[in-house]
C-alpha cells in the first residue's frame, strides 16, 4: 500500500522505499512497503513482534545479505541509486547508513579502540587526527566527559547504557549520513534510555535517524514521523504528532491506545 | 479488533470517570431546572436547595480534576483516550459554569422574594421558564450524546442553540417593553433580565460540550466555526 507522508508536507527524503517485498525463505515478512524516510529527521517504526519493522530497518544496510535464504525486491533509493542492486561494495553502503542494535555490542578492546577500529577501516589518519575524531564521536555521544580519563580501558567495562553510547559514537565517528538504531534502549535502564533519547535529539541536526521500538512513548518522545506496521505491512505512516494525537487508520489507534489483542 | 483495552484497569478508569462526568452533568442539569422552578414559585426555599447542591458541584469537578491527572500520569494516554479526558477537562469547567449559572438564579430569586416583589406584577416568568426548558433540554441532550460518544446527537444540540438565543433576544425586548409601560417593574425586570442570559449561558455551556463530543470521536476541533460548516466537517 501506499503510504507516503502528505508531499505537502514532507521532507526531503533521505531514502525512498519502493514497493519492498522482503522474504525468509518462503515466508514474505515485509508486503509491498513504500514510504519516504525524512532526511535530518528521526523517524520510528512501532508494531507488535513479528510484524517487519525490524526486518525493514534491516533492509537499508542489507544486514539480510548474511543469510542466504533471506532477499528482498523492490527499490530503497538514497542519493539516485538503489541501495538493493548497488555494485558499490557493501562496507561502504554500511559506513554510510550505520547500525545499532539491541544490546549493546562493544569490541573486546579499549574504549579508544572500539571508536578508531572502524574508522581506520575507511580512512588512515594521524594520530593527532585519529584522537580528535575519538573525542569528537564521543563527545557527540553525550559520553566524552564519562569515559575521557579511561580511554585505554576496555569497552566492556562500561555499564550498559555507556557501552550503548559507545556503539553509538563508534557508528558516528566514520561519519555516516543515516543511523539505524534497532530498540537501542530496550536493556537500558530509564536515566540510561533518557541519555540516548537526547542524544537521539541532538544526532537528527546532522544525521538521518530510524528507530526500531518496542516502546511507543518512546516513539512518541523522540521521533518526528512515525510508520506503525503489521504483519508485514504499513498500516500507517505520518508525523508522529498526527499518529499519537489523531491517527487515520482504526488499527493504528487499537494499537497505540493499547486496545491491541 | 476489540474497542476494549488490554489492561481492564484502565478500561475501568475510563468508564468510571465517565460515568462521574454524567453524575455532575445530571447534577447542574437538575440545578438549572430546580431554579426556574424556584423563580416560577417565587420559593426562597427552593432556591436555597439550588446553593446547597453548588458547593457538591464544585467538589465533584475537582475530584475529577484529580482522577484526570492521575489518569494521565499512569497510563500516558493516546489517541482517542487521550482527546476523551482532555475533552473531560473541558467539559467538567462548562458544567460547573452551569451550576453557577444556576446558582446565580437562585440567588436573584431569594432578593426578588425578600425585596417583595408582588407577583401582581405579571412578569414574564413563564416566558423565563420556556427558555429555560429549551436549554435544559439541550444540556440533558449534550449529555446523553457524551454518554454515547453519539457525534449526530451533538451536531443537533449545535443546530439548536439558536432557537435560545432567538427567545433571549425576544424575552429582551418584552422586559424593555414592561419597564417602559410600568416603572414599577424596573428594578425586578433588570433581574430578570439577567436570569435570561444566564439561562442563555447555559444553551452555550451545551454548545461547548456538543463540541467537545465531536473531537472525541472525530478528533476534529470544531470551536468557533459555523454549524453548516461543522456539519461538513464530520461527515
Amino acid at each position: 500500500m501506499d503510504a507516503r507522508v502528505d508531499p505537502a508536507v514532507a521532507m526531503k527524503p533521505k531514502l525512498a522505499v519502493r514497493d519492498l517485498n522482503f522474504y525468509y525463505g518462503g515466508f514474505q515478512a515485509l508486503k509491498n512497503i513504500t514510504l519516504d524516510i525524512p532526511e535530518k529527521k528521526v523517524t520510528s517504526f512501532i508494531g507488535p513482534s513479528g510484524c517487519g519493522k525490524s526486518t525493514l530497518l534491516r533492509t537499508f544496510n542489507r544486514m539480510y545479505e548474511l543469510y542466504p535464504e533471506q532477499r528482498a525486491e523492490g527499490e530503497i533509493v538514497m542519493d539516485g541509486s538503489n541501495l538493493l542492486t548497488s555494485k558499490d561494495d557493501i562496507s561502504l553502503i554500511r559506513a554510510k547508513i550505520g547500525m545499532v542494535f539491541q544490546k549493546p555490542t562493544p569490541f573486546p578492546m579499549s574504549i579508544y579502540d572500539n571508536i578508531a577500529f572502524g574508522v581506520k577501516l575507511f580512512e588512515s589518519l594521524p594520530r593527532v587526527e585519529m584522537d580528535e575524531r575519538v573525542e569528537w564521536a564521543l563527545r557527540k555521544a553525550a559520553l566524552w566527559d564519562e569515559v575521557k580519563d579511561k580511554l585505554s580501558q576496555s569497552g566492556a567495562g562500561l555499564s550498559g547504557g555507556q557501552q550503548q553510547r559507545l556503539c553509538i559514537a563508534r557508528g558516528i565517528a566514520i561519519r555516516p549520513e543515516v543511523i539505524l538504531l534497532d530498540e537501542p534502549c530496550s536493556a537500558l535502564d530509564p536515566i540510561s534510555t533518557g541519555k540516548i533519547e537526547e542524544l537521539i535529539h541532538e544526532l537528527k541536526a546532522d544525521y538521518t535517524v530510524v528507530i526500531v521500538t518496542h516502546n511507543m512513548q518512546q516513539a512518541a518522545r523522540c521521533s518526528d514521523f512515525t510508520a506503525y506496521m503489521y504483519l508485514g505491512d504499513l498500516i500507517e505512516f505520518g508525523r508522529t504528532n498526527d499518529v499519537f494525537m489523531r491517527p487515520k487508520k482504526k488499527d493504528t489507534e487499537d494499537y497505540i491506545t493499547g486496545r491491541f489483542g | 479488533m476489540s474497542d476494549r483495552h488490554l489492561s481492564t484497569q484502565f478500561d475501568a478508569e475510563l468508564s468510571g470517570i465517565s460515568t462521574r462526568v454524567l453524575e455532575m452533568g445530571g447534577m447542574v442539569e437538575s440545578q438549572v431546572a430546580r431554579s426556574v422552578h424556584a423563580l416560577v414559585t417565587f420559593s426562597s426555599d427552593v432556591a436555597s436547595e439550588v446553593l446547597v447542591t453548588e458547593a457538591r458541584v464544585n467538589q465533584t469537578e475537582i475530584e475529577i480534576d484529580l482522577d484526570l491527572s492521575t489518569i494521565i500520569a499512569r497510563r500516558q494516554p493516546t489517541a482517542r483516550d487521550l482527546r476523551l479526558l482532555i475533552a473531560i477537562s473541558k467539559t467538567i469547567a462548562n458544567l460547573e459554569r452551569v451550576g453557577d449559572e444556576a446558582a446565580r438564579i437562585a440567588r436573584t430569586v431569594q432578593r426578588l422574594v425578600n425585596s417583595g416583589v408582588s407577583t401582581r406584577l405579571r412578569l414574564p416568568v413563564n416566558d423565563l421558564a420556556y427558555e429555560a426548558e429549551l436549554a435544559v433540554s439541550q444540556l440533558r441532550k449534550a449529555l446523553d450524546a457524551f454518554a454515547r460518544l453519539d457525534v449526530d446527537r451533538a451536531v443537533e444540540v449545535l443546530k439548536r442553540d439558536d432557537l435560545i438565543d432567538q427567545e433571549f433576544e425576544g424575552l429582551l425586548r418584552k422586559l424593555i417593553t414592561f419597564m417602559m409601560e410600568d416603572a414599577r417593574t424596573i428594578s425586578s425586570s433588570i433581574d430578570l433580565i439577567f436570569v435570561a442570559k444566564a439561562i442563555e449561558r447555559v444553551g452555550d455551556h451545551a454548545k461547548n460540550l456538543a463540541e467537545q463530543i465531536i473531537y472525541i470521536v472525530k478528533g476534529t476541533d470544531v470551536r468557533h466555526n459555523p454549524v453548516g460548516m461543522v456539519e461538513s466537517l464530520v461527515r
